[in-house]
């Protein structure tokens, strides 16, 4: 019982002695491994930790891991102590369990002391990305790379005349970007299995993967939209007619009933990579996925630029968006911890958080996201101010883990195994989840 | 087909091993070697300390990796702790985990799930196994090049099979799609093996039986290449028929080995896991998830380590429970 409380108060110790000493003569010795996962923005903070490197002469060392073996592979290094990350550019779900655990170095007082304030960032960002436990203000990490689920549309297939007219005489409205869920799974049955350009091509790509996070991370943003809620009561954990609620179970029929029309053929265990595959070999209309992806997509020879657009998950009872994003920690673990700060101290700074969105990462600090030339900036950002509006993310409980595999299976074995039926899926869901919190002694 | 003769007795081993002067003669050389200091302190001790002496490291070795994690893991189960937190309270919470698992109807359906992916291929891959293994026995020419190509698949990783099969499945550009709309004029994007709830387990056990039929018709082979060619020369004396042979002398003499392919065959595929994580991740939903996949599941992604122990005891003794019963039923029939 003591131990976390005593760990905290040594780390806190640690830190305090790790800024009174000269940091830039330790740091000028050092090198720091930074954790994270394998994609787009990697390569772009590799290219924007150069001037770190160049300023601090602390070689910057990374370890991307690919998406699906991201949190097996880093949640055993911290569940080890390895000293692999200093610093850790983890998924917003972990949060809880590494702040509980010890894994990550609480900022507060790096924070106050080096005058990095979290108001300077966005409001839903700190939350999601920075505090543990939710609503009190203490941090773990300081908010690195804004994400939110989107969709990206083949516009030249789109604009198309033929395709327009044929849309308007079945629909009765234009074919256009759609704003609601029963808009965009119209949109998908026009398109799957049509003849475009010679070749047969499909309505959606989304996400429909069992083995990490994938089928929860795409259903979610139908029942997000369609009103689902993890509790009646925030922090009572009473989920009885929240999660199974008419508007989710309708939300998870939704769903399901896109995957079935309008997928393509053995579309059954599909994450990010295989949407990006999907839609970029010209296969479907329209691809759910990270905003993250957006700046390369757009820079795509064969499928980017004007040949393509985006727009925020559709609303359905409201509008509202899964989380994505990280934040960046210094894991508790690390002997070198004062040139991990260091690194968190450059990073904070408004223009090199400028400079990060510059070369495509999601900046969320304020300096960033208040610019008058924000919104034209790059042909999404408009739409990632609005997704980060309506963000909604997953349980960020220490129990995460368990609560997110009971989910996968639940709504994998519905969706895509076709078991039972939605209702039957979430009900089923409240009752693993239940169990979880009796364990955790919440319920 | 008439089967060549075979010299059962061309080397007689049995005469040098009982020839005594041979023996003794080894003997004497040893000890004459044996320097006399070391001679001395051996001398001092019974036959029973030599005798532990040498299986003591074994003993420790065999205590250290397979003892002491089996009482740990027997220990763990009896607990709610969780590999991923560190901090939190360990409680004994008795036998609530093994309750909790014997009363979960999902861990029932990964046993079902299990029992029907051991009892398929191990029938497919016996009656396959046993069938080429007849074959390549008749010794024809070439039977030697055979033997070795229809022995690549198992020399093989898992690893590999398991990716190269996935794409083999794909349903727009997989092989194996092609080649069955070739056969039913189907539609090869129709169907989808890994992703279809009625042949996903249909794929992974014709990847399996690809890959490990090889091994049952070796075993197989050895149990036929085993039969002594003179109780075969009697039955054409006493003119049996072909059909009479196979059921009185190949099949009675050879089952032995063959329960023993069953056997080996029963256990790698009870606790099967690489190839059905690779192919089908335990999907769609959970219809191919068997135990092993349930189990790394609990116990690596939701870290569920007390009651993932709990679980792999409630394995480990299902799989030595029935393997005892098996061997037992081997014994008899050897035997026989």
């Amino acid at each position: 019982m003591h131990r976390p409380v005593v760990s905290t108060m040594g780390a806190a110790a640690l830190v305090a002695a790790g800024l009174s000493a000269t940091t830039s003569a330790h740091a000028a010795s050092g090198e720091l491994t930074l954790c994270w996962a394998a994609w787009d923005p990697a390569n772009a903070l590799v290219q924007l930790s150069k001037d770190f490197e160049a300023q601090s002469g602390v070689k910057m060392n990374f370890e991307f891991v690919p998406w699906p073996n991201f949190a097996d592979r880093i949640l055993n290094e911290l569940n080890s102590g390895g000293k692999l990350c200093d610093l850790l550019i983890g998924d917003s779900q972990w949060l809880g369990g590494s702040a509980e655990n010890g894994y990550y170095v609480k900022l507060n007082d790096f924070f106050d002391q080096e005058g990095i304030s979290m108001g300077d960032f966005a409001p839903a960002a700190v939350n999601a990305y920075s505090t543990w436990p939710k609503g009190t203000p203490n941090y773990w990490a300081l908010p690195a790379m804004g994400d939110a689920n989107g969709w990206v549309y083949r516009r030249d297939w789109f604009e198309r005349a033929d395709l327009q007219e044929e849309f308007k005489a079945k629909t009765g409205r234009d074919l256009a970007p759609p704003k609601t869920w029963v808009e965009l799974k119209e949109t998908a049955e026009f398109f799957q299995g049509r003849e475009i350009d010679g070749k047969t091509v499909y309505g959606a790509a989304i996400f429909t993967e069992r083995g990490s996070e994938g089928i929860t991370m795409g259903a979610t943003s139908a029942l997000y939209s369609y009103g689902f809620q993890y509790e009646n009561t925030p922090g009572q954990y009473d989920m009885e007619g929240a999660v199974n609620s008419d508007n989710a179970v309708a939300g998870l029929e939704m769903y399901k009933s896109l995957y079935e029309c309008c997928t393509p053929p053995g579309y059954t265990d599909s994450y990010m990579g295989e949407g990006l595959d999907a839609f970029k070999s010209g296969q479907v209309a329209m691809m759910m996925n990270w905003f993250a992806f957006w700046p390369g997509m757009y820079k795509d020879e064969n499928v980017g630029g004007d040949r393509i657009g985006f727009f925020v998950n559709p609303a359905q009872v409201n509008p509202a968006s899964t989380l994505g994003g990280q934040g960046i920690s210094v894991v508790a673990s690390t002997d070198n911890k004062e040139a991990a700060l260091e690194y968190i101290k450059w990073f904070a700074q408004p223009e090199v958080q400028k400079q990060w969105w510059a070369l495509g990462g999601y900046a969320v600090h304020n300096a960033v996201l208040e610019d008058p030339g924000f919104k034209d900036s790059q042909p999404f950002a408009a739409d990632f101010l609005v997704a980060m509006q309506d963000v909604k993310d997953f349980w960020q409980e220490p129990a995460y883990a368990q609560l997110l595999q009971a989910m996968q299976k639940r709504l994998h074995d519905y969706i895509v195994a076709d078991q039972g039926t939605a209702k039957e899926a979430l009900d089923k869901l409240i009752s693993d989840w239940t169990e979880v919190f009796e364990d955790e002694g919440k319920l | 087909m008439a089967r060549p003769p075979r010299d059962a007795h061309a080397f007689p081993i049995e005469s040098i091993v009982t020839d005594n002067s041979i023996l003794q003669k080894g003997a004497d050389a040893v000890a004459r070697a044996t320097p006399d200091g070391v001679a001395r302190r051996v001398r001092g001790l019974s036959d029973r300390a030599v005798a532990w002496i040498f299986i003591a490291p074994t003993i420790i070795l065999l205590l250290a990796i397979n003892i002491f994690p089996l009482i740990w893991t027997i220990q763990l189960s009896l607990t709610n702790y969780r590999a991923n937190r560190p901090n939190a309270e360990v409680r004994d919470v008795g036998f609530r985990n093994y309750e909790r698992i014997l009363g979960n109807e999902d861990i029932w359906f990964s046993m079902q799930t299990t029992a029907s992916f051991v009892v398929l291929t191990i029938a497919i891959q016996t009656i396959l196994g046993f069938t080429l293994a007849y074959l390549i026995d008749r010794k024809f020419r070439g039977h030697a090049f055979w033997t070795t190509i229809i022995l690549i698949p198992m020399m093989l990783s898992p690893a590999v099979v398991g990716n190269f099969w996935r794409f083999l499945y794909q349903p727009q550009i997989g092989l194996f799609n092609y080649v069955v709309s070739f056969f039913t004029g189907a539609e090869p994007s129709s169907f989808t093996m890994l992703g279809d709830v009625d042949l996903a387990m249909w794929a992974i056990v014709i990847v399996d039986t690809w890959m490990w039929t090889p091994y049952t018709m070796l075993i197989c082979l050895a149990g036929l290449r085993s039969i002594p060619d003179y109780i075969y020369e009697a039955a054409e004396v006493d003119r049996a028929s072909a059909w009479r042979r196979f059921w009185s002398i190949t099949l009675p003499m050879a089952l032995p080995f063959v329960m023993l392919a069953v056997l080996f065959r029963g256990i790698e595929n009870f606790k099967m896991f690489d190839m059905v994580n690779l192919l089908t991740g335990g999907g769609p939903g959970s219809i191919t998830e068997v135990a092993s996949i349930t189990l790394k599941r609990q116990a690596f992604e939701a870290w569920r380590t007390g009651y993932s122990s709990a679980f792999a005891i409630i394995l480990f003794v299902t799989v030595f429970g029935l393997g005892s019963i098996y061997v037992k039923a081997l014994n008899r029939v050897k035997q026989r």
